[in-house]
């Protein structure tokens, strides 16, 4: 993953060697020295985020885990609720955004312009697939009373489970409810630097912005990655 | 030996004469460091104050063999007081086995016990010197902790869970009863007092008690009988659910594969979540009592199913345990005497 | 008065480089930052403070006879959350350490200037919404937001406290994440890590904790409000979830959270020992390292909040050796302080003055601590005064002692004014008696059995609580009176010129206040921190 976010060895331009008097007025902040340091100051700001945001996702695996280990049961059949079929297509195209996120990187490194802007539309395209598949799931679990909660049915169980299911339905909620927001999140900051792609604001020296978006994006892709098993597959081996 | 000495709280039980050596060496160890550095700090201050305006310090600043001294010289007393600290730690939470065995429930804002015997009690406890108490405790709504400074113990009461805490009195008086955790409004009113009495006088109360319950584990067979458990779980055998008998603190075979001691949480669990831990060879039918059985009276039913236990070796585990009698039941001898008092009663 | 105004307008600085509300409310200048925070800590300290001496009125008596229970809880709770969330945790970094650390640094300012005025504002809209939950009443919980009381049974506005400290935790992130690229980025030529001020080295250390520690917190109280809003039932038994598995949560965050409050004070305290003493910081690499020792331990401990909640006995017992182990880097510093005064030249201002006061403070603290992590005796006093004692050693005796210290070192660099130093010892030596006078004798109630969060008491507690409350007047008073000097030199302060105190450090070697973009010259470091003997010009005169 971290691959994604430097650049690729042979493609790129010496442009870290760029001596400071050429003074990117518009892009070079005052503070700082020169471009070298304030994009690896930048860079490091968002893997110092990244840490955070996977500590913060951390306390939820904390919940889960320990749920899932006093109730395996209940968790067994609160899985088996899930689609699994909606759950592959929507790893599937947020694995294919990655990949084009990915596509979005290069061709901001390169200096290509109008395949920058076409890649982020696209990520930005399989975002909202996958924001609209999981609207579709949600509704589903609304329909059959398993909104925790809210309208849960507890009588779809058998005695004693349905509660420790609500559980299982309590951190399925959370844990992708909090997924989707930082999906929409993205999707807000890329309907900000689709335009700015395009007026060409992103160029082989000032790329960055876009590597740590890709950062961000790749990280909440991550982190699905880990939810996918962990809420559909438990128990479908 | 604390006695009159003002700055001590009372100490009434086995534990506090342990806790208290534990809080004498403590204080003196701080004292000690304490001193030092500020004797220290004081001696610098102003054997090196600053004489004048443009005056800087010494060029001494770094030893590695200071560095090594004050860092192995605290690490050995902190690992000393850890290891000491931990002997009292487990003294304070492993019961002996030959504790008289109390239940305790708390709620906003209030405490109740109940002895073997039958007597209950609110927000006061009368217990015999000489004799350990285990009190087995949950809570009914929010967090709780039951505190008695005199005999140094404490142990949260949580809601959905059984605790225990024990002691040993070994004075007789009266000494307060906290509660530790934070509970809402009138948590610092939730408050009784614990009366430490010679067991003589112990048995006298036991006999005059005003409350004169059932025993619990009679009155557990009562409601075992009430709410129809005794339909299933017939005590010969060969009903639909496995007979109780010789149960208790058993392991049991469980669906799932896995073995289980049958303590108190395994019963209340299987009362309250059925589906949960289902016995091999039996399927899950029984229906779930959450909501439906007071704390209280789980306790009561506990300690039937304990009683069965203690009756003898059932088929599951022991087949001739009649013949020869279950440690726990070994252990109860001690608690028999005043038993059987307040059975003739 | 108009000559003073006359010669602040000679050299442009970063208080006269623009007026109006606006160039205060829009600043990226983190100096200016730093203030903005120091009137919004402040405040946030008198709210809490004001709290604190209504609980200790209260106490005055056995009976709870000067206010309501429920009125008795929220105060106790506001205090606490008040003081922990917006004053202990951004006090130091927020303003000492947002102005210092470029300035240390030899930076222009800090890496995202714009980051630093975003986490201020968060800060005060975290600060709004706990204003706007005392108009409602204050919640009830204390800080601890335990389960189930805290999501079913409190009738307060709990969810609006949560919501609060949850978003004073993204404030938190953002100046640690600011900082911790700052210092890895942003350091002037020639200044490595070995030559960092340990202020630097602490503040480095708080930031990992901040960045590693708050999310947990945060999602945690995401729980907490989504089940109080919801009945969800992660936390609550009757629907199968578990109480203290919010404790471990909590604990995993409010741990750590100590060690974010005491380390950048610690910080301060190493600059105050060496400029004070005119001498480099005994065992300087020790002093570093053991901050993030503790940083790294920190995250270890959490349990022994937990040795009397139903947590196994083994992890009880790991959780006590860990801690154990906390007390090592601690007392590693205390010795390294204290032996830094040798062969010294050790002055007695006010700023040293407090470093005296934290020795002896925290280092009673710090013991008391392995008495609680002494699993045998915690049992007693567990949730007793005796823990109440404890950390106020620590936060007020540790942090505030820090902070007032550094503030008054700092003082002519941010207003270019001195203190009245005789107003200055008297405040500290009154801080010192009141505290001492407050909380020691709450080290005995404890160990008597007086539980905390008590309303009402036995009256056999009287006598301590009647000394603690006489002790709170005396601490009262010792805050009240930096408040008004220091506000007051800032105008007709003595002028301070750029070094007052002939320390050494980058922050010195630039006007006071400070320029814009902190220094006239882009400083080049080619010697180590606190090198007294190659400052200034010509021969120095050596304490004997």
């Amino acid at each position: 993953m971290a691959a994604d976010a430097r650049p690729h060895g042979g493609i790129v331009p010496s442009d870290t060697h760029a001596p400071d008097a050429h003074a990117h007025a518009g892009v070079l902040q005052h503070h700082f020295d020169s471009l070298d340091q304030q994009r690896d100051a930048s860079t490091l700001g968002m893997w110092a985020f990244v840490a955070q945001e996977a500590m913060f996702f951390g306390g939820l695996f904390t919940a889960y885990l320990v749920y899932r280990f006093l109730y395996p049961q209940a968790f067994h059949l609160g899985s088996h609720q899930l689609n699994i079929l909606l759950g592959g297509i929507n790893t599937a195209v947020l694995i294919t955004s990655s990949l084009t996120m990915a596509m979005a990187v290069w061709s901001a490194q390169t200096g290509r312009r109008k395949l920058l802007t076409s890649f982020l539309v696209l990520t930005l395209l399989l975002g909202t697939v996958f924001l609209v598949i999981k609207y579709f799931e949600y509704a589903e679990k609304f329909h059959h009373g398993l909104v925790p909660g809210y309208n849960f049915n507890q009588a779809h169980f058998p005695a004693g489970e349905g509660g420790h299911v609500q559980l299982f339905f309590c951190l399925y909620f959370a844990m992708t409810g909090m997924h989707a927001i930082h999906m929409i999140i993205g999707a807000g900051i890329l309907l900000v630097y689709i335009p700015l792609a395009a007026k060409g604001k992103f160029t082989v020296e000032y790329a960055h912005p876009v590597e740590l978006f890709g950062l961000y994006w790749h990280f909440v892709d991550i982190v699905w990655i880990f939810l996918f098993p962990l809420l559909y597959l438990l128990g479908r081996y | 030996m604390h006695s009159g000495f003002p700055l001590f709280p009372e100490a009434a039980s086995t534990m506090a004469g342990q806790v208290d050596a534990l809080y004498v060496f403590l204080v003196a160890m701080s004292a000690f460091f304490s001193l030092l550095i500020a004797a220290s700090v004081v001696y610098c201050a102003v054997r090196y104050r600053r004489r004048s305006a443009d005056e800087v310090g010494g060029s001494f600043h770094a030893s590695m063999l200071l560095e090594v001294t004050w860092t192995i010289i605290p690490l050995g007393i902190v690992l000393f007081l850890f290891f000491w600290g931990a002997r009292v730690f487990f003294l304070q939470v492993e019961p002996p086995a030959n504790a008289l065995e109390l239940t305790a429930t708390g709620k906003q804002w209030m405490w109740r016990f109940q002895h073997p015997e039958g007597q209950r009690e609110i927000n006061a406890l009368h217990v015999p010197t000489g004799q350990p108490i285990k009190i087995e405790m949950i809570a009914e709504d929010v967090l709780h902790s039951l505190y008695i400074p005199a005999f140094r113990t404490k142990m949260d009461l949580v809601p959905g869970r059984y605790t225990t805490l024990w002691f040993e009195a070994t004075k007789p008086g009266t000494y307060h009863l906290f509660c530790a955790e934070y509970c809402g409004t009138q948590h610092s009113g939730m408050v009784g007092w614990v009366t430490v009495m010679t067991p003589e006088d112990y048995e006298h109360w036991l006999a005059g008690g005003a409350q004169a319950d059932k025993a619990p584990a009679a009155a557990g067979a009562d409601l075992f009988a009430s709410i129809g458990c005794n339909t299933c779980h017939v005590e010969a055998g060969g009903g639909r659910a496995p007979s109780l008998r010789g149960v208790f603190g058993k392991p049991v075979q469980l669906a799932s594969g896995q073995t289980i001691v049958a303590d108190a949480s395994y019963v209340r669990r299987s009362i309250l979540e059925p589906p949960a831990d289902v016995v091999a060879g039996y399927q899950p039918i029984m229906p779930t009592y959450k909501g439906q059985i007071s704390e209280e009276n789980l306790f009561k039913l506990i300690a039937y199913v304990k009683s069965l236990g203690e009756a003898g070796g059932g088929p599951a585990a022991q087949p001739q345990a009649p013949a020869a009698p279950a440690p726990a039941a070994a252990a109860a001898a001690p608690a028999a005497a005043p038993a059987t008092q307040g059975g003739a009663r | 008065m108009s000559a003073a105004v006359a010669a602040r307008t000679l050299r442009p600085n970063y208080l006269n480089a623009a007026y109006g509300v606006k160039s205060w409310l829009l600043t990226k200048d983190h100096k200016r930052i730093a203030l903005l925070y120091l009137g919004s800590v402040t405040l946030f300290f008198a709210v809490g403070a004001i709290f604190a001496g209504l609980v200790r009125i209260e106490l005055l008596t056995p009976e709870g006879d000067f206010v309501s229970s429920d009125t008795y809880n929220r105060l106790f709770t506001m205090h606490g959350v008040v003081m922990i969330f917006f004053f202990l945790i951004p006090v130091i970094p927020a303003v000492l350490g947002n102005f210092l650390l470029p300035l240390m640094l030899g930076a222009k300012d800090l890496a995202f200037p714009k980051i630093n005025l975003l986490s201020w504002y968060v800060y005060m809209v975290a600060g709004s919404l706990g204003v706007y939950a005392l108009i409602q009443g204050g919640a009830d919980t204390g800080w601890t937001f335990y389960p189930p009381f805290s999501t079913r049974f409190s009738n307060s506005p709990v969810t609006l406290v949560a919501l609060a400290g949850f978003i004073a935790g993204f404030s938190s992130i953002l100046t640690a994440l600011n900082f911790i690229v700052t210092v890895h980025r942003m350091r002037a030529p020639g200044l490595s890590w070995f030559r960092l001020p340990l202020f630097v080295w602490s503040l480095y250390a708080t930031s990992v904790i901040i960045m590693l520690a708050t999310p947990i917190l945060a999602i945690t109280l995401v729980m907490l409000m989504l089940e109080r809003a919801l009945h969800l039932g992660i936390f609550d038994p009757t629907l199968g979830g578990d109480p203290v598995l919010f404790q471990h949560l909590f604990w995993f965050y409010s741990h750590p959270a100590v060690y974010i409050m005491i380390l950048p004070a610690m910080g301060i305290i190493s600059e105050l020992v060496a400029a004070f003493s005119r001498k480099r910081v005994f065992g300087y690499s020790f002093v570093a390292f053991s901050s993030m020792a503790i940083a790294v331990l920190g995250f270890l401990v959490w349990g022994h909040h937990l040795f009397v909640s139903s947590q196994t006995a083994f992890a009880g017992t790991l959780f006590s050796v860990l801690t154990m182990l906390v007390a090592i880097p601690s007392a590693i510093k205390v010795f390294n302080w204290t032996a830094t005064l040798y062969r010294g030249s050790v002055s007695w201002q006010t700023p040293m003055l407090y470093v005296f006061g934290f020795l002896g403070l925290f280092t009673i603290g710090g013991l008391t601590g392995v008495f609680l992590a002494t699993m045998g005796f915690d049992i007693h006093v567990h949730d007793t005064y005796f823990v109440v004692a404890h950390f106020h050693y620590i936060m007020v005796g540790g942090t505030l002692m820090g902070y007032l210290g550094g503030l008054h070192y700092w003082w002519p660099k941010i207003t270019g004014r001195l203190y009245p130093e005789f107003w200055g010892r008297i405040s500290a030596i009154l801080v010192f008696v009141g505290f001492n006078l407050t909380f020691f004798p709450q080290f005995i109630l404890g160990y008597m059995g007086m539980p905390r969060r008590y309303h009402a008491y036995a009256p056999e507690f009287q006598v301590l609580n009647v000394l603690s409350t006489a002790g709170a007047t005396v601490l009262g008073v010792g805050y009240l009176l930096p408040m008004i000097y220091l506000v007051w030199a800032m105008r007709y302060g003595k002028k301070a010129g750029a070094n007052p105190w002939n320390a050494v450090g980058l922050e010195w070697e630039t006007s006071s206040p400070p320029p814009t973009f902190n220094f006239d010259v882009a400083p080049v470091v080619d010697h180590e921190a606190y090198d007294y003997h190659r400052n200034g010009e010509g021969e120095k005169k050596v304490a004997a």
